[in-house]
């Protein structure tokens, strides 16, 4: 009998929890937050591991991580080892078998593009490595129709009766993205060609989508911070007289420092770009994430920006 | 596709009437054959891998001019002929060494009152090698996956392969349940789980070197349950061989030891993080070797551990890569009711209390650079005077160790530390400064919080 109450007394606790006809999302990045809310409108109860001003690479599995991806249907991340550090510990401890990898419930983004850096030989010597390529491909707005076009279909997979509403969801997202991203490019027409450093190899599909050209990274090799012998070696390779590259760029959670002083040595504007949704004043969603980093780069170029 | 097909009829014609015929032809006819059919079924087995990839690179070429990306670098494409190395776990070493400086004699380590259990105690003086962390792992099947972990010791001056964890687990229990098998580290407490290199001290706590002999691990089940709360809300369960302290001779027919343990946890705003436990273990042992190595004190009875254990991280909007710091405390006490066999087979019952506690700071001010000082403490109720003149009669103050460290990391996988214990817990107070380092290569598991 005090068993029976027992078990009473756990339905009672945890039932109500689990009830509710929502979708939930648990997302690694930002970006992938909104773009199922882009999709799922109303129907999806969707949260992030991080928020825009983390650095998703270095997180750690914390336990209100665990519990959340516990009640996950769906997962979605960027992959590409880019949440190596801690994406698998949350897999391990949260016992929830359809989120794993190859489980429908699970949609690494990457896997969905064409992933770009992939290097020919994988050394830690030349820093910390992704052997299956660049993992930052939220940054390439073209990715971002690609994943939403796979994010739409597992969502529809996994929660049917709404099947028809992700459907209409993705395809009235994709038609107001293909204008927006028109539009962007038609404004960054003058971008083109324009020399950036960049403090993380962050930045590779926007200059793909940009055609920008990557001159130096601020770290000397990527995951190792900025050194001193690296910095100089870096304001002899551009001068001192502004002419080395148009445009210094990093993340917000990137350290202010080592931009600022080869800033002010080699006379290249530095600037912060958002690098999700969330990461500046005016990144508010995916398509304001765009305007926003179209904006500042035109900005900090010279470029008219209309 | 044509192509591959009239291979494939050609060669299951050629299967077919050989087999037919097989039985009747003359055995050096029947060599040639087959060989014929070995050398056919490698060409045709080419010849389609080839296809494959030409097809894989086709398509691969098509969907990546889709999104103005055809020129770059494609995805490395898998090879369609499977080998044996692609389903290799993941495999990865630890190298850990260590240069330590004592006052007094490590060998003659003592904690009057408090022996050590199992593998604890100091470093050798000079320079030493510690653990060599040999890890595999790897999903099983849809199922299960598995893990083993192999430290290669040096143990008095002998190459020695000790088996720290082995152990298969299930992937697809429903409603948030788990089930580990094998040799682990039981899961009480906060730092009994943590591997050797991801200590932030060179050494353990005192209370875990006394209660636990530095981790305690064993052979059993672990039976774990996370509820669907909104808050982390984690139970656990195990049943445990007992073979090894602070339980010890696989009593109760092997069944020696048993677990439970309950974890929670949350996050305050986007900086704060924070964990809690309580757990307990019921350890049976016979004849139970503790304290000194050559001569040892044997102990029969019930082991009962309370651990009580808290953490706090702060990290700056949770980029712990910049700044971070981190507070530990965990409280650990213990009965032990039975009788200890003390040098000169004299046996002596035993039924008395003791407790532990540390608590630790580690900050990391900027990138690379860490630094953290630990406070050790012990304490227990004083045994009648019949155990005068033993190990287990404290003698003065309660033990304490004071301790402070500063490690460098160049990247996740590098690290080198310096740590002084100031440590008033043997009898006479020793100073000791220890260098450690600790690299580790190939596949390297996520860390836990």
């Amino acid at each position: 009998m005090k068993k029976i109450r027992i078990s009473i007394l756990f339905l009672i606790v945890f039932l109500p929890l689990n009830a509710g006809a929502e979708l939930r999302v648990f997302t690694c990045e930002p970006e992938w937050l909104a773009l199922a809310e882009e999709i799922g409108q109303g129907r999806v109860k969707a949260t992030s591991a991080t928020h825009a001003l983390q650095d998703p690479h270095y997180v750690e599995a914390r336990p209100s991580l665990i519990s959340r991806v516990r009640k996950a249907d769906l997962v979605v991340c960027s992959g590409a080892q880019l949440e190596i550090g801690w994406l698998p510990m949350l897999l391990s401890k949260a016992n929830n078998p359809g989120v794993l990898p190859g489980k429908d419930g699970f949609l690494e983004a990457s896997s969905v593009v064409t992933r770009l850096g992939v290097p020919d030989t994988v050394d830690r010597a030349q820093g910390d490595m992704h052997p299956q390529g660049n993992p930052h491909i939220q940054m390439n707005p073209h990715n971002i129709a690609l994943v939403a076009r796979a994010l739409g279909e597992r969502m529809a997979l996994l929660d049917p009766d709404n099947a028809a509403e992700y459907d209409r969801g993705t395809d009235e997202f994709l038609e107001r993205w293909a204008d927006a991203i028109a539009g962007w490019e038609k404004r960054a027409h003058s971008l083109a060609g324009k020399r950036v450093v960049c403090h993380h190899k962050s930045w590779l599909y926007l200059e793909d989508w940009l055609q920008l050209e990557e001159v130096a990274t601020l770290e000397p090799v990527p995951g190792i911070p900025p050194t001193a012998s690296h910095l100089s070696s870096l304001l002899n390779l551009l001068g001192a007289d502004g002419s080395g590259a148009d445009a210094i760029i990093r993340a917000p959670f990137q350290s202010a420092k080592a931009s600022e002083w080869l800033e002010s040595r080699a006379g290249i504007p530095a600037v912060v770009l958002p690098l999700t949704v969330g990461g500046s004043e005016a990144a508010t969603d995916l398509f304001s994430l765009f305007e926003d980093i179209l904006d500042r780069l035109l900005e900090v170029t010279g470029g008219t920006g209309s | 596709m044509k192509c591959r097909l009239t291979h494939m009829l050609v060669a299951g014609m050629f299967v077919f009437s050989s087999l037919a015929f097989a039985q009747d032809a003359p055995k050096g006819e029947l060599d040639v054959l087959r060989e014929e059919i070995r050398i056919m079924r490698a060409e045709y087995e080419a010849r389609i891998a080839d296809l494959e990839a030409r097809l894989d690179a086709a398509e691969a070429a098509a969907a990546g001019s889709e999104n103005r990306e055809a020129a770059s670098i494609q995805s490395p494409q898998t090879v369609s002929v499977a080998r044996d190395s692609s389903f290799n776990p993941a495999i990865g070493v630890t190298f850990q060494g260590q240069a330590w400086s004592y006052d007094n004699d490590p060998e003659d380590y003592y904690i009057p009152g408090f022996p050590l259990g199992g593998e604890a105690g100091p470093a050798p003086e000079g320079l030493s090698l510690a653990e060599t962390e040999i890890t595999m792992s790897a999903n099983v099947d849809d199922k299960f996956t598995a893990m083993l972990n192999v430290p290669i010791v040096i143990e008095d001056g002998e190459v020695a392969v000790e088996l720290e964890e082995a152990w298969v687990e299930t992937l697809s229990l429903p409603g948030g349940l788990a089930i580990r098998m094998g040799r682990f580290f039981a899961d009480i407490g906060y730092l009994n789980d943590k591997h050797f290199h991801s200590w932030d001290f060179a050494d353990q706590p005192l209370a875990y070197q006394v209660f636990l002999g530095n981790s305690y691990i064993d052979d059993g089940l672990q039976f774990r349950w996370l509820a669907p709360t909104d808050f982390y809300l984690e139970f656990s369960a195990e049943v445990l061989r007992g073979d090894r302290y602070p339980a010890g001779g696989a009593a109760n027919s092997g069944i020696g030891s048993k677990t439970l343990s309950l974890k929670t946890g949350g996050d305050v705003g986007f900086s704060h993080s924070w964990q809690f436990g309580l757990s307990w273990l019921g350890a049976d042992a016979e004849q139970r070797e503790s304290g000194s190595e050559d001569d040892p004190l044997l102990f029969t009875g019930q082991t009962d551990l309370f651990i009580a254990d808290f953490v706090w991280k702060w990290a700056p909007n949770g980029n712990s890569r910049q700044e971070n710091f981190k507070f530990q405390a965990e409280y650990l006490w213990r009965n032990e009711d039975g009788a200890y066999t003390l040098p000169g087979d004299r046996e002596n019952p035993w039924d008395y209390d003791q407790s532990g506690w540390y608590a630790l700071a580690v900050y990391q001010p900027f990138p690379r650079w860490r630094f953290g000082a630990r406070i050790d403490h012990l304490s227990g109720d004083t045994p009648d005077n019949s155990w005068i003149d033993t190990p287990l009669y404290p003698i003065g103050d309660d033990p304490v160790r004071y301790s402070v460290m500063v490690d460098w990391s160049n990247s996740e996988f590098s690290r080198f530390r310096f740590q002084y214990n100031h440590d008033k817990a043997s009898i006479e107070t020793d100073k000791q400064f220890g260098l450690q380092y600790v690299f580790s290569i190939g596949a390297h598991g996520a860390h836990s919080f």
